[in-house]
């Protein structure tokens, strides 16, 4: 643990904490109002809900790194990303509740949060946060700064052309963009080697020449460190990384999952492979003892506390809602420049 | 409905949906499925529930997140003569694989003169009213439907689901299914009562530009499709205590569109309605008020559109529900027409 201070590991405990906590505690508004029977459109949090417990090394040993001009884009599992990032956790909870002073005043929810003062976004559509994060990196070539881009993707989408494309979009130009890929081990039902070619997703980078490196044990300080010289790589200019973690899913793909799919064992490695527990084993030989870890549990707590207990005092978005924001210029706020010319040259 | 042998069971609309792709598999070798979680899974939305089973990863394949490759790769086959039947699990991923849709499936029948013949189904899952917000919500019928080369189905019940599958997957074109999600009678998705319905056990097909008048009425044509057949005969039933008789009419099809029917509705009633929860402009409302008005403009006393008027669909539920029409709001319409 070579360049690793105590501070950074308190911080990506801090990180990976509260993410952890968050989710428990979304789960169980998730629920609300979807028992006994399961109604995806009933409850304060309806529509799908992907969690990412068991994937918080990957969110928090990357964004360590990061400054707030610094771009992240995420897929569809994006809570611990965006608390690693740095996201606004109040606006991001009301969004996540649907409320007016939401992210995106209620019109985007979990999937599709925005917080630009962070430079972070995500989408739920597989493997598209990957070109957008190539255009943040042409961005800060073209302008001359050092900020960098991150792309988050599943193992399940290093199939699709938006990464592959991107690949070699940013190894052409070299531009400041890292890769990160969470290997969870399935795609919804779908285990890995059904799907894929390769075991090890960081091989794309081999087609286009680039390094490719991959983290196998879930451990916070191990992707620090692998990221650490990716993300310096990009910001010297030295052009794109891919990385893939390997993290475990600890969840169903969405709540409400059944997981019929997925064997018993499989689930119980899942839980036992904790990189939170990891972590705390690093920060004892640190000399940060129980006691400190247990502080920061309980800030994580409140402030996660906090967030829920804001979200839900605020208000839902009229109805009416649903038709502002389709541009930022209306077609009506548009100035006519218009010349007052005749093409037909009439004597109007 | 029944067959000679009068032989129907209730069937939710993802079983109806599987027993014709079953039979079908059965009956010819050259039948298989491809998407993704079909397999294990079942299909998200249950559109392959227990095919793996029966016919085994080879026929019931899962494939990698590559849609332009596994749609592709269903265009390709069925031009060697197989028919093949792909998945989209959200139409809304079109976008990641619309050139082998757009360019390759719906036109190389036509750009060869006639001479190559892609006898594919891709099915895909519909629609909101579940706070999916706008990546995983739309009903995107006017985005295929406008494509010329693409036969475009749309079944709103179990006995629509069964007889249209049966004659997609014969047909020699390209057959595009859009389920609605809200229809199939997924566990932790409750349909309304209306989609299940009996379905006969041997296998019939139901012929492509053949709508349906799901209720008879004198005073408005309501015409409409997928969900929200359901939503018209609710609004209608709402209609009638105010003494308001309004037909119902399922398109079943978008390509071909049975257009005879619907004017011969509009020429008894003189009102027309279209409902449909796709975008309002350049869509299937304008469409189908467009048709009616080259035919039997003379017939129109009025005419209304019910459709998502032209914004994404949002996550929250106030706004979601604002947005996709509903029962009140095609009530509404209708009155409006009276
Ligand atoms: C283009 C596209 N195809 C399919 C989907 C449906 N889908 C959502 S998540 C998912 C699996 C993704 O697996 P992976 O990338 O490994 O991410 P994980 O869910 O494991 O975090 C799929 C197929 C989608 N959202 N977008
Ligand atoms: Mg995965």
């Amino acid at each position: 643990m070579a360049g690793v201070s105590r501070t950074v590991l308190t911080e990506m405990y801090e990180n990976m904490v509260t993410a952890r906590h968050y989710e428990e505690r979304l789960q169980e508004e998730y629920l609300e109002g979807k028992q006994p029977a399961f109604d995806i459109s009933a409850g304060p949090i309806p529509g799908e809900l992907h969690l990412a417990a068991g994937q918080e090394a990957a969110a928090a040993g990357v964004c360590q790194h990061l400054r707030d001009d610094d771009t992240v884009t995420a897929p569809h599992r994006p809570h611990h990303v965006a608390i690693a990032k740095g996201v606004d956790l109040d606006r991001m909870t009301a969004e996540i509740f649907g409320r007016q002073t939401g992210l995106g005043k209620g019109k985007g929810g979990h999937m599709h949060l925005f917080d630009p003062e962070v430079h972070f976004a995500c989408s739920g559509i597989i493997a598209e946060g990957c070109p957008p994060a190539a255009g943040a990196g042409l961005a800060a070539k073209k302008r001359n700064e050092d900020s960098v881009a991150v792309a988050y993707l599943g193992e399940g989408a290093i199939d699709q052309g938006a990464f592959l494309e991107s690949l070699n979009f940013a190894a052409v130009f070299d531009l400041p963009v890292v890769f990160v890929i969470e290997d969870n081990d399935w795609a919804i039902s779908m285990p890995k080697e059904r799907v894929t070619d390769v075991e090890n997703g960081a091989k794309r980078a081999d087609g286009f020449e680039m390094p490719g490196v991959r983290v196998d044990a879930d451990d916070a300080v191990e992707v620090y460190e692998v990221a650490g010289e990716a993300i310096g790589r990009a910001r010297d200019r030295n052009g794109p990384t891919v990385i893939e973690v390997q993290v475990h899913r600890r969840m169903g793909h969405f709540m409400g999952d059944p997981q019929t799919y997925r064997p018993e064992e499989d689930q119980e490695a899942a839980a036992e492979r904790d990189s939170i527990e990891r972590l705390e084993a690093a920060l004892r030989d640190y000399g940060v003892d129980d006691d400190a870890m247990e502080t920061i549990r309980e800030e994580a707590h409140e402030r996660v506390e906090a967030a829920i207990e804001w979200a839900k005092a605020q208000p839902h978005p009229e109805p009416s809602d649903a038709y502002e924001d389709m541009f930022v210029n209306p077609p009506s706020g548009v100035t006519d420049s218009e010349p007052d010319f005749d093409l037909a040259g009439g004597d109007d | 409905m029944a067959d000679e042998s009068g032989e129907t069971r209730d069937l939710t609309m993802s079983r109806a949906m599987v027993s014709a792709i079953a039979h079908e598999m059965r009956e010819n070798d050259e039948v298989f499925y491809m998407g993704e979680d079909v397999a294990d899974y079942g299909g998200i939305f249950d559109s392959t529930e227990g095919l793996r089973e029966e016919f085994g990863y080879d026929r019931v394949m899962d494939v990698p997140i590559s849609e332009t490759a596994y749609l592709g790769a269903a265009v390709g086959a069925a031009q060697e003569g197989m028919r093949p039947i792909a998945e989209l699990m959200f139409v809304d991923f079109f976008g990641v694989a619309m050139d082998q849709i757009y360019n390759q499936m719906a036109k190389n029948t036509y750009m060869s003169g006639g001479n190559v013949s892609v006898p594919m189904v891709l099915t895909a899952a519909v629609g909101g009213t579940y706070n999916d917000a706008a990546q995983h919500s739309q009903t995107l019928y006017g985005t295929f439907a406008h494509i010329p080369g693409l036969k475009v189905v749309v079944p709103s019940t179990a006995y629509e689901a069964k007889g249209l599958m049966h004659n997609a997957i014969r047909d020699d074109d390209p057959v595009l299914y859009m389920f609605h999600k809200r229809l199939m009678g997924i566990g932790w998705l409750p349909a309304p009562d209306g989609p299940k319905t009996p379905v006969p056990e041997t296998d019939y097909t139901i012929p492509f530009g053949s709508a349906d008048v799901k209720r008879d009425g004198d005073d408005v044509t309501v015409v409409t499709l997928g969900l929200h057949v359901h939503r018209a005969l609710s609004a209608a039933e709402d209609l009638a205590d105010d003494g308001i008789d309004a037909e119902v009419v399922d398109l079943r099809s978008l390509v071909p569109l049975d257009t005879d029917t619907i004017v011969e509705s509009v020429e008894k009633t003189g009102n027309l309605v279209v409902v449909d929860e796709d975008y309002r402009s350049y869509g299937v409302t304008g469409e189908i008020v467009a048709s009616v008005a080259d035919e039997a403009l003379a017939a129109l006393d009025s005419v209304e559109r019910v459709a998502v008027p032209d914004v994404p669909i949002p996550y929250s539920r106030p706004m979601e529900n604002e947005v996709v029409p509903d029962v009140e709001d095609i009530a509404a319409a209708v009155r409006r027409t009276q």
